[in-house]
């Protein structure tokens, strides 16, 4: 048993959390006597906060994240080729500090899924409650909790973590890669993840009910809310965190391990995109981070960010806190969309069997996007109250970034033009993206748009365009990527007529759940109520019964995935007769993914040129260029 | 034969557009219109939409003709399309076409920005204070604040709202006006509107701020500028009445008279102040932020009454949290609106 206590794994990870708790009670208990607090040890609040921030840490270390680490700073011999902890050869190693970053990515997957249809079924909740006016199933104070965990989960745990997990899977075998370039530190993003699902989803639980104030948390609003608010604040902590280490993981990859050969202008528009995404990630999350610390200062230990209390002579600005907030939220925006942009231009020109349509516009405008949403985070605040001149350039802003975006939407149409379209589930989804993302797109444009968004913010018209773009926009890729690389995922193939069937089910009941809401908000429906006027019944109604048949067409994708994964038919290395580098190993690849270096002489996506090649599995020296190579052809000029 | 099906694709997006923006433009989508303001806005998405209906619709028939046209049929498995990779001309022509109508567009905006925010003449002050959960407004009348929670609007006046929080973020807005600004605590915010109806509209908090913010919803009352005089001397002769009979001088107001009088206040303060918030069946108010009245008051004394009021973190309903009732109705209220308020409880609770 001790040799259980003292190993890395959940038994020690047990042990951790109970010294976690102990620490933060002792500590509170120490600080509050020396301080002459009343309740020094019996202080629930301040117990609690604490721990939030204590008991994630013990745990990882409990778990191992940190052992080898502590082994080098300790002196204690290390050994660098030690692949131990790498690969997984049974089920269990999927539940174990694992560095091998096809595991993650799986790992990754499963847990942001798992999240998915936590937040799913919350929406379903608040469906069943908004069905007909008047208050039937919940309180106002559980309704509130609901709509905010459902965001917070769905944004920090389903769509920016389900991308890091495909990258994670993908890119390392697109550039040519053994792994990621910080193993170690791959794992520890991974595991600070389910921590931070578990805090916000065990919010319910605390005095007071979940956190209740919206994922944006505005303040004093946030600061003022009972103790369910504190695992929000904490949570974000560990999820931001996980996303910022992966970022720096990934752009550290792009840039040193890409195979010899791959210059920038050969990489698969995937690594493209996440290049992107990881340089908003690194630049703009801390900035969430800030905000969420500002809250817990003001909440715990009596800082004034925030408290402009008219009258007590505090001078707190509350302000600052939507500036800080949404300097970073509105990058995270494209965070949840470049990575689903990468997907669709894999899949479009894989099944298309057509090269992308203006390859270099399509990575310039990736860059373009990154640069302008930095520039536009303030459109969230036109009723805000903050200075009126500013509102100008940033509805300029808002509306040219509709330029790059538009670049790509059309690029991928003529990348479809005249070729040969392979009908398949991730092409449908892919197509399915282009249709919805664009009306998400366009409600965009018109939400930037000063007057126009005075009258509709803060109406279903926001709640219908935020799912346009995230469900209509980022799911829709999320399920083209995962049906798209399931073969090499898990080495076996999906069934193509269960996966229509989610297809068409999710288009056309996303379409009658989301569409309606546009024209709610233009009514005048404001978002965020769990009651509403007579005149807005009907069209509620339709709209919770859609969403219940969307709900349930989820089922189909969940039954299609498990079973196919424990008994589809086999897959060959290459179904799709792909291109890209990670279509070239065997399905699923080997545990260091690639037996012989491979080399890049060609571009990605050289469909149709005769005998074309992207990667050959040769030395440098005996490679030849390939005939219609769209860039640099001589990988001896790299 | 090629030329075919895309000539059919171009006429079926053209009739796709026209029912789109006939749809968008003919269907009155918005609610009542109130506001000079309501003009610009509703024009402008107008606009929006007959310029945003045929992207749309580009979009989609391209994505259809491709897959009509250009799906993989029997025989073609292995086949893979011309090797196109790009065509400048093709592409400077979508970046700057979307370009120069996203600039016009905005440029549009901006005008009609200025025009809904213009500072006019002879503009009404009326200053807006949101609190958890109600609305109540003061009006500077003849050197005197007049304070209501009922907004009083005279039609075809312009009128500034300055806007002000006393808790948390709230945001003052009319639908029928079109437009809103945050109550923000600490900064006094700004927003204009000038009334084109008489009639009865609905002022809404647009931001999320806490359990009963569903059901803070208030008046706007719009009458025309005689009706409106006639209301401002009445308030400013009540006023200065009830200011007397607190002040223990003139028992002259209309409303101090005997036990009945004071309950009958106290119903309509209690419909005003707390209904949005509380039910009680009596005066058919079904808020549901706060503990139903209807039951919870059984057997409380008249004092207990006034404490809920006045201090209500003293005593807290269980299942409910301290510090969600406003602390200050000894403030907003009058005396004789809180003695109406006990009066009218403590009858309908026994």
């Amino acid at each position: 048993m001790t040799a259980k206590l003292r190993a890395p794994g959940w038994y020690r990870a047990a042990l951790f959390i109970l010294l976690g708790l102990a620490f933060s009670y002792a500590l509170v208990g120490v600080v509050r006597t020396l301080m002459h607090y009343p309740d020094a040890w019996s202080d629930g609040n301040a117990i609690t906060t604490v721990s939030l921030i204590a008991i994630p840490l013990f745990f990882l270390v409990g778990l191992g994240c940190f052992d080898y680490w502590f082994y080098y700073a300790a002196g204690r011999p290390t050994r660098a080729e030690d692949h131990s902890s790498h690969g997984a050869t049974s089920w269990k190693a999927y539940f174990r500090v694992n560095t091998d970053h096809k595991v993650i990515g799986i790992q990754y997957i499963c847990v942001s899924f798992f999240f998915m249809f936590l937040g799913g079924l919350i929406a379903m909740l608040m469906r069943a409650e908004l069905a007909q006016p008047g208050m039937q199933f919940v309180d106002s104070a559980t309704f509130n909790g609901l709509f905010s965990v459902h965001a917070a989960l769905l944004i920090f745990l389903f769509v920016i973590p389900v991308f890091a997990g495909i990258a994670n899977y993908v890119l390392p075998l697109m550039i040519g890669a053994p792994d990621m370039a910080f193993p170690r530190l791959n794992a520890l993003s991974f595991w600070m993840l389910p921590m931070a699902g578990l805090l916000l989803t065990a919010s319910f639980f605390a005095p007071g009910g979940a956190f209740a104030s919206g994922w944006t948390a505005y303040a004093p609003l946030s600061t003022d809310m009972p103790l369910g608010q504190v695992f929000f604040t904490i949570g974000v902590q560990f999820a931001g965190a996980s996303s910022i280490a992966t970022a720096l993981n990934f752009l550290v990859t792009i840039i040193t391990m890409r195979a010899p050969g791959m210059s920038f202008f050969r990489m698969p528009l995937l690594v493209w995109a996440n290049f992107s995404t990881s340089l908003l990630v690194v630049i703009a999350t801390p900035f969430v981070a800030a905000s969420q610390f500002f809250v817990l200062l003001d909440r715990a230990l009596g800082f004034n960010f925030f408290d402009a209390f008219v009258g007590s002579g505090k001078n707190g600005s509350v302000l600052m806190y939507q500036h800080v907030f949404w300097f970073y939220s509105h990058p995270a925006v494209y965070i949840m969309m470049l990575p689903g942009f990468g997907i669709v231009s894999e899949v479009l020109s894989v099944k298309a069997r057509k090269p992308i349509f203006g390859y270099r516009m399509m990575a310039f405008s990736l860059l373009a996007i990154v640069a302008l949403g930095f520039t536009v985070w303030a459109h969230h605040m036109f009723v805000s109250g903050m200075q009126a001149w500013i509102r100008v350039p940033m509805m300029i802003t808002t509306a040219i970034i509709a330029v790059p975006t538009g670049i790509k939407i059309f690029s991928w149409l003529a990348t479809l033009w005249r070729g040969v379209l392979h009908l398949d589930t991730p092409m449908l989804f892919a197509l399915g993206f282009l249709t919805t993302f664009t009306l998400g797109g366009i409600s965009g444009v018109m939400l930037s748009m000063i007057p126009f968004d005075i009258y509709v913010s803060d109406t279903y018209f926001i709640v219908a365009h935020i799912h346009y773009v995230l469900f209509g926009g980022s799911l829709f890729t999320i399920f083209a990527g995962i049906y798209y690389w399931f073969p090499k995922m898990t080495g076996r193939m999906y069934d193509e007529r269960l996966g229509k069937i989610h297809f068409w089910c999710t288009f056309v009941f996303f379409n009658v759940t989301f569409a309606p809401m546009h024209l709610l908000g233009l009514d005048g429906m404001p978002r965020r109520v769990a009651d509403y006027a007579e005149q807005y019944a009907t069209l509620n109604l339709l709209v919770t019964i859609a969403s219940f048949a969307l709900g349930l067409s989820m089922l189909v994708f969940l039954y299609n995935m498990v079973a196919s994964w424990r008994g589809g038919p086999r897959a060959a290395a290459n179904p799709w007769r792909a291109l890209t580098l990670e279509w070239q190993v065997s399905s699923p690849p080997p545990i260091f993914n690639f037996d012989a270096v491979p080399t890049v002489v060609g571009g990605p996506y050289e469909y149709g040129v005769p005998g074309a090649v992207h990667g050959i599995f040769q030395s440098p020296t005996e490679a030849k260029p390939t005939p219609a190579g769209s860039v640099a052809t001589s990988p001896t000029r790299e | 034969m090629r030329r075919h099906p895309v000539a059919l694709m171009v006429g079926v997006g053209l009739v796709a557009s026209a029912i789109g923006i006939a749809l968008a433009l003919i269907i009155d989508w918005f609610p009542t219109d109130a506001a000079k303001q309501a003009g610009p806005i509703d024009t402008l998405y107008d606009v929006l939409m007959i310029i945003s209906v045929p992207v749309f619709v580009l979009v989609v028939c391209a994505t259809l003709l491709s897959v009509w046209q250009f799906r993989m049929r029997p025989g073609q498995e292995r086949q893979d399309g011309p090797p196109i990779h790009g065509n400048t001309r093709l592409e400077i022509v979508w970046t700057a076409i979307p370009a120069i109508v996203l600039v016009s567009l905005c440029s549009y905006a901006y005008t009609v920005l200025t025009d809904i925010e213009e500072k006019k003449p002879n503009t009404l002050t009326v200053n807006v204070t949101g609190q958890q959960f109600a609305w109540r407004y003061a009006y500077d009348q003849d050197g005197r604040t007049i304070e209501t929670t009922q907004l009083v609007l005279p039609k075809d006046r312009p009128v500034l709202f300055k806007v002000r929080a006393l808790d948390v973020i709230h945001d003052f807005w009319v639908p029928a006006f079109r437009v809103k600004i945050d109550a923000v605590p600490g900064i006094v915010t700004e927003v204009r509107a000038t009334p084109t109806k008489t009639g009865t509209f609905e002022v809404v908090c647009a931001e999320l701020c806490g359990l009963g913010h569903a059901v803070m919803r208030s008046t706007a009352r719009v009458v025309t500028p005689a009706a409106y005089d006639s209301w401002i001397a009445e308030q400013v002769r009540g006023g200065s009445a009830g200011g007397g009979a607190a002040g223990g001088g003139d028992s002259g107001g209309g409303a101090s008279g005997g036990g009945g009088d004071a309950a009958a206040l106290g119903r309509e303060t209690f419909v005003s102040n707390c209904g949005s918030c509380h039910t009680l069946a009596d005066a058919g108010t079904n808020g549901s932020a706060g503990p139903d009245l209807t039951t919870a008051l059984r057997g409380q004394s008249e004092d207990e009454i006034r404490e809920d009021i006045v201090d209500p973190d003293k005593r807290v309903e269980e299942g409910y949290q301290p510090g969600v009732m406003p602390s200050n109705f000894s403030q907003t209220l009058s005396s004789e609106q809180i003695d109406g308020l006990v009066t009218y409880l403590a009858s309908v609770s026994r």
